[in-house]
């Protein structure tokens, strides 16, 4: 129980601080890590495949199309 | 009770690198921040399958290795300036 | 018996995990960071999950199969990161003796650029 919390806080932790960044790279690294944090949450509640989907989604694929994103646009938020 | 206390260990050592991965002055710091924490959790959940007793979640672990693989090495080619 | 080998193993790679997050908060710029962290953690997740495979021994295969895939992946992407970061004109820390990459051309202008 009181690892689900310290992972919850270290999650918002995250979400905050990737919200604020200014440089998009930073925001994007800070994204595959609170997808990290969510997997890890949804294997203490026992849904192996839920996290297994996440672990894919969230580490592999969005990061991967927001870097081509970044790199069609521009990397600074103004 | 021995698990438990390598779970608390490692909860501490996630929390050293996440601050680093907040604080990190620079991209690269950020990445290697974010590149230890992945693989503290990778044991991390290789543990909690001993913990849980079940054996499909050595999957999940093998599934993050590779894939936060590719994400690390996206970013590694964008800062590059090539991909 | 078997129990605890196993819990040995893992203890000896849960101290070189945290151990490689200590140097990872502690030392001065990326390329310290990088060699702290990914010696540390690639030894300490190799040896815990293989302990993992020592108490469960019906799991044995599995483990190693993560294990040596860990060992792989990981010197490679900390390389890459390494040039990318050497590449994108992040400088050494005052106090760092050497740096060979600055006799080839292109780490060089790299380095130039970005001044």
């Amino acid at each position: 129980m009181i690892f689900q919390l310290i992972l919850i806080f270290i999650m918002i932790i995250l979400a905050v601080a990737a919200s604020l960044f200014k440089d998009l790279i930073n925001a994007v690294v800070a994204c595959a890590a609170v997808s990290l944090i969510t997997s890890i949450l949804f294997y203490f509640l026992q849904a192996p495949d839920v996290a297994m989907a996440e672990a894919a989604i969230g580490a592999g694929l969005t990061t991967a199309v927001f870097i081509i994103a970044i790199r069609k646009t521009e990397r600074y938020e103004k | 009770m021995t698990l438990m206390i390598f779970f608390g260990v490692i909860i501490i050592a996630v929390i050293l690198a996440l601050i680093r991965a907040v604080k990190g002055p620079t991209a690269p710091d950020r990445v290697v921040g974010v590149d230890i924490m992945v693989t503290i959790t990778v044991a991390l959940m290789v543990l909690l399958g001993i913990f849980f007793k079940r054996r499909i979640y050595l999957d999940v672990s093998l599934i993050y290795a590779v894939l936060s693989f590719v994400g690390v090495i996206a970013v590694a080619r964008y800062l590059d300036k090539g991909l | 018996m078997n129990q605890i080998i196993g819990y040995i193993v893992m203890g000896v790679g849960v101290a070189f995990l945290f151990l490689g997050a200590l140097g990872v908060f502690r030392f001065p710029d990326v390329y310290n960071r990088l060699q702290a962290g990914t010696k540390c953690t690639t030894l300490g997740a190799f040896l815990s999950i293989i302990g993992a495979g020592i108490v469960e021994p019906t799991w044995f295969l599995k483990c190693l199969i993560i294990a040596v895939f860990i060992l792989f992946t990981n010197p490679i992407s900390a390389h890459a990161l390494a040039r990318a970061s050497y590449k994108s004109g992040v400088k050494l820390w005052d106090k760092s003796v050497v740096d060979k990459c600055k006799d080839f051309e292109e780490c060089a202008k790299a380095q130039e650029d970005d001044k």
